[in-house]
């Protein structure tokens, strides 16, 4: 095993420094001087209607107003993956909430009240809020141009339906496989949607200056996807990406939710009509609920069949997803879900439908699991059921049927290296040899629930990374490269694989956050692919930093580069033990040779990374013949839950969970992870509960009503255990963990209250009312 | 306008404010002081925890023109010298994720350090059960509060 002095250690955050002594910036902390101008949504008060009229002549009178826009003055398309959006609603309103006009103002309290004057004559439709009925024949369309929408090769939109897209995965022959087995469930399960809740809302500022240069600072996860769907969308006012810019300080948080583009193109957009004037948005935390992207509503039914010995035989998996009113990213949730809808388990006989259906909500989109926490839990549900049926332990189920290294995936490809095995051992173990105190109170019930997991990063096949590395005069290290730290530890990742490379103390190296116009390329934050993608990227941008630094010394110092070898941040030869160069004594200022003359120069390193193995090129009626997927990561949890029979109330005594990372490039910010997954996936499962009126209103869009986790309700004992099986192509052997820790906790939850209680609860959230309720039920 | 007057990090200021206008804004938007953050504007998050008098509270809820010949600590002013026991303990065990919810979480440990230098981990979670962080679970910011305690600072 190598040996490592950086990689693998539990390496201090380098931008805790900044975050514990306030230093750190966020968007909205950024001065902009006395002509900032402030913006104000006007949102649609219906779900589906068609725009009348638009009458802003009184609240152009409110004094400080500067001016008022529509979507007449932006008739322009957007959207990552599929066209599907206008940058203000057009002549139609798809969702209550969504931006019809802005008022720009000298400040947000004239903004704010020249909305209110602002008046608009709809036509009402019939708004469909429910994705089985948007599927009826006789459903009103919310996108009767759907035909006509721009969208990425491995979308299948049926146009005319509210269907825009339809992922299907066959494998095998699922009738034989059907006919093969002796057990067979079949049920339905029903999930939500939910919220991101970072604390930091979406922030946005815009100038276009003078000159014609767009700048944006925003709070996101994606600074170069925005740059270009920025300049995608604006392109008929002559904007060039070179001519446009962002800038991402520190983000509050994202879980997805600041990924792509959502009210960032407001402000890009109108500040193209106030040259010279910054404009800012910040979105208010009833904004932040329902006019970002919300975590998409899947109903799903699970057919699944097993041999008497616990063999899975056959999976038929139907996913019908509440997408919402726009499904620019969100339909490639639903894609996402379509390849690996199996779960990881190696099923002979696979059918997957996973639909894409408008429905007149707030957007649905990326959140921390891509979908499949949601098909997790009917499947991991479900497995567990199946294992009762046929009398055998869900656990060994489970052990059994585990997809391993080399099984062919539901699409084709191969199953990456995994350490599945370990995980269920490691999991088991933690959780049989809790001791649990028995309670003498005979209300209380104690169960116990066990999930595995699996994820793949949901990325084009071209995603790629690229980062530079810069050394300053003292043998110190700029690194620039474009992800976020959107928390998970990525800037300090990304300095311990330099650090590593290079024998450079993390200390000495500064990781800058994104400016398109500096940093290089990347294509977002998401899919936890950026400690995998873009750490490929800078250790190649190291070791092209050392390669030039052996070549520098090979010509003036006559050494073969071969023997030569960094440690201590100093240059050393394997063959000349008395030779040693401080890195800092050349890396900017080179080396002086015999005449008196210097050879070299600054030392940059440049590396950038791309899956080029990847393709989503398959047949669209099986999925066979591509690979979509990089890879998956794996893993399993289990929990202790106490139940209190009579009230519903539930108190987690313990979660064990095992992630497969690879190599924990730094296990403590893994840790990190897990437990912020853990605690994030159990709210999920029993409390946070988003609710709409029936006009498709949302009710509870605060903190008050959407209740998120507090320091009072975390599980009593976590234990997060690091598995480390190497992933062949990623840095170190390492593979993405960030959003994987949430995955198995609602399947788990539900597993564990069937075991305390025998009710088995298939939709979520599971809360204590559902729960009490529910026991009632059995009882009488 | 009316004027308050304020010792605001050891400093005292004066400001002219709107008499509906919010402590929060007033600290960000007039006087520089930008750890407060916005996050709810009704009193949910804690994102925005200032210390009026030594007492922890929600710069979002309380009008500025009510803090007239007051005392408030940021933590711009925790820092100004050395970081604080607590502040060091925070870094040290990687207590925060993406770090917004940051200066309310510090300004609420400290005041909690400042009443009980050595409270368990049930009265750690009580007191910062009204500053939201959607991070990290929570585990590693009580574990630093608990370090700090027991390192009787």
């Amino acid at each position: 095993m190598d040996k490592f002095n950086y990689i693998g250690q539990p390496v201090t955050r380098i931008d805790g420094l900044e975050k514990v002594s306030g230093a750190a910036v966020f968007v909205d902390d950024i001065d902009f001087g006395p002509e900032l101008l402030y913006a104000e949504i006007v949102e649609s008060t219906k779900a589906h209607a068609i725009i009348k009229n638009i009458d802003y002549s009184e609240a152009e009178k409110v004094p400080g107003v500067v001016k008022i826009f529509t979507g007449k003055d932006f008739p322009y398309k957007f959207g990552l993956y599929m066209k599907d959006r206008f940058i203000f609603a057009q002549d139609k309103v798809r969702f209550v909430g969504e931006q019809i006009a802005a008022v720009v103002a000298r400040s947000p309290k004239a903004a704010k009240k020249a909305v209110k004057l602002v008046k608009i004559d709809y036509e009402p439709l019939e708004p469909v809020f429910d994705q089985m009925k948007a599927l009826d024949k006789n459903s009103i369309l919310l996108h009767p141009e759907l035909g006509d929408y721009p969208h990425v090769p491995w979308f299948f939109p049926k146009a005319k339906t509210n269907i825009a897209h339809w992922r299907k995965t066959r494998k095998g022959d699922l009738e034989k496989g059907f006919k093969e087995a002796d057990f067979i469930l079949e049920d339905f399960y029903e999930v939500p949607r939910y919220a991101h809740c970072a604390i930091e809302t979406h922030v946005a500022v815009a100038k276009f200056d003078y000159s014609g240069r767009l700048t944006v600072w925003s709070a996101s996860q994606s600074p170069f996807t925005q740059r270009n769907l920025f300049a995608e969308a604006l392109s008929p006012l002559g904007l060039s990406h070179k001519d446009v810019r962002v800038i991402t300080p520190h983000v509050g948080g994202g879980f997805g939710g600041k990924a792509g583009v959502t009210m960032e193109i407001l402000v890009a957009a109108i500040s193209t009509k106030l040259k010279g004037y910054p404009v800012k948005i910040r979105w208010s935390r009833e904004q932040e609920f329902y006019n970002t992207y919300q975590r998409l509503g899947v109903k799903a039914k699970i057919k699944l069949g097993a041999k008497e010995d616990g063999t899975i035989t056959a999976i038929d998996h139907k996913l019908y997803w509440d997408a919402g009113a726009y499904v620019e990213y969100g339909a490639n949730v639903v894609n996402a879900v379509g390849l690996s809808a199996t779960g990881p388990y190696r099923i002979p006989n696979v059918s997957i439908d996973s639909f894409c259906i408008y429905t007149n909500l707030p957007p649905g989109g990326p959140y921390r699991g891509f979908g499949y926490s949601e098909f997790l839990f009917g499947l991991e549900s479900h497995i567990t059921r199946l294992a009762k049926k046929i009398g055998m332990d869900p656990i060994e189920f489970r052990r059994k049927n585990v997809i391993k290294e080399g099984d062919t995936l539901a699409y084709g490809a191969e199953m990456n290296p995994n350490g599945l095995h370990q995980a269920i051992a490691a999991v088991s173990k933690e959780i049989d040899s809790e001791n649990i105190p028995k309670t003498n109170d005979p209300k209380k019930v104690i169960g116990k629930g066990f999930s595995l997991f699996w994820k793949a990063p949901a990325m084009p096949p071209n995603a790629s990374s690229a980062a530079f590395l810069k050394f300053n005069e003292d043998g110190s290290l700029n690194i620039l490269v474009s992800g976020m730290d959107i928390g998970q530890g990525y800037l300090t990742v990304m300095a311990q694989i330099a650090a590593e490379i290079l024998s450079i103390p993390t200390s000495k190296i500064r990781v800058e956050n994104p400016d398109t116009d500096r940093n290089p390329y990347e294509w977002q934050t998401v899919a936890s692919h950026v400690t995998w993608s873009c750490g490929n990227a800078v250790k190649k941008a190291a070791i092209d930093a050392r390669n030039q630094i052996f070549d520098l010394i090979e010509r003036t110092k006559k050494l073969s580069k071969n023997s030569l070898y960094l440690e201590d941040e100093k240059v050393k030869s394997k063959t000349k033990p008395d030779f040693v160069l401080s890195l800092k004594d050349f890396v900017i200022n080179g080396i002086q040779v015999e005449d008196g003359t210097f050879k070299g120069g600054p030392i940059m390193g440049r590396g950038m990374f791309m899956p080029e193995f990847s393709s989503t090129d398959a047949d669209p009626e099986t999925s066979q013949g591509g690979h979509p997927n990089v890879h998956y990561t794996t893993g399993a949890a289990g929990v202790i839950l106490e139940i209190d029979k009579k009230t519903g109330k539930m108190k987690v005594l313990k979660v064990a969970e095992a992630i497969d990372a690879g190599k924990a490039l730094n296990p403590d910010l893994v840790k990190g992870q897990v437990i912020g997954g853990i605690v994030q996936g159990i709210a999920t499962a029993l409390y946070e509960d988003m609710r709409f009126d029936k006009n498709g209103k949302m009710l509870n869009p605060n903190f008050t009503d959407y209740k998120i986790p507090t320091s009072m309700d975390i599980p009593e004992k976590i234990k997060p255990i690091i598995i480390e099986v190497p992933q062949p192509d990623g840095p170190f052997g390492a593979r993405g963990i960030g959003e994987h820790p949430m995955l198995p906790i609602a399947g788990m939850i539900a597993n564990a209250i069937e075991d305390a209680t025998g009710i088995r609860i298939k939709t979520m959230p599971i809360t204590a009312e559902k729960v009490a309720l529910t026991v009632l039920k059995k009882e009488n | 306008m009316p004027e308050i007057t304020i010792k605001l990090n050891n400093e005292i200021r004066s400001v002219n404010v709107e008499p509906n206008e919010i402590l929060l804004d007033v600290l960000r938007d007039k006087l520089g002081f930008k750890t407060p953050k916005h996050g709810c504007d009704r009193g949910d998050c804690g994102a925005c925890a200032v210390l009026l008098n030594g007492k922890s509270v929600r710069s979002c809820l309380i009008l500025a023109i009510e803090v007239d010949g007051q005392e408030i600590v940021t933590v711009e002013g925790l820092s100004k010298n050395e970081l604080t026991p607590l502040q060091k303990a925070f870094l040290e065990n990687n207590s925060f994720q993406c770090g917004y919810c940051a200066p309310g979480i510090i300004i609420s440990a400290t005041e909690l350090l400042s009443n009980n230098s050595h409270p368990n981990r049930k009265e750690v979670q009580e007191a910062l059960s009204g500053n939201l962080c959607r991070c990290t679970g929570y585990e590693s910011i009580i574990d630093a509060v608990l370090e700090v305690s027991k390192g009787g600072k």
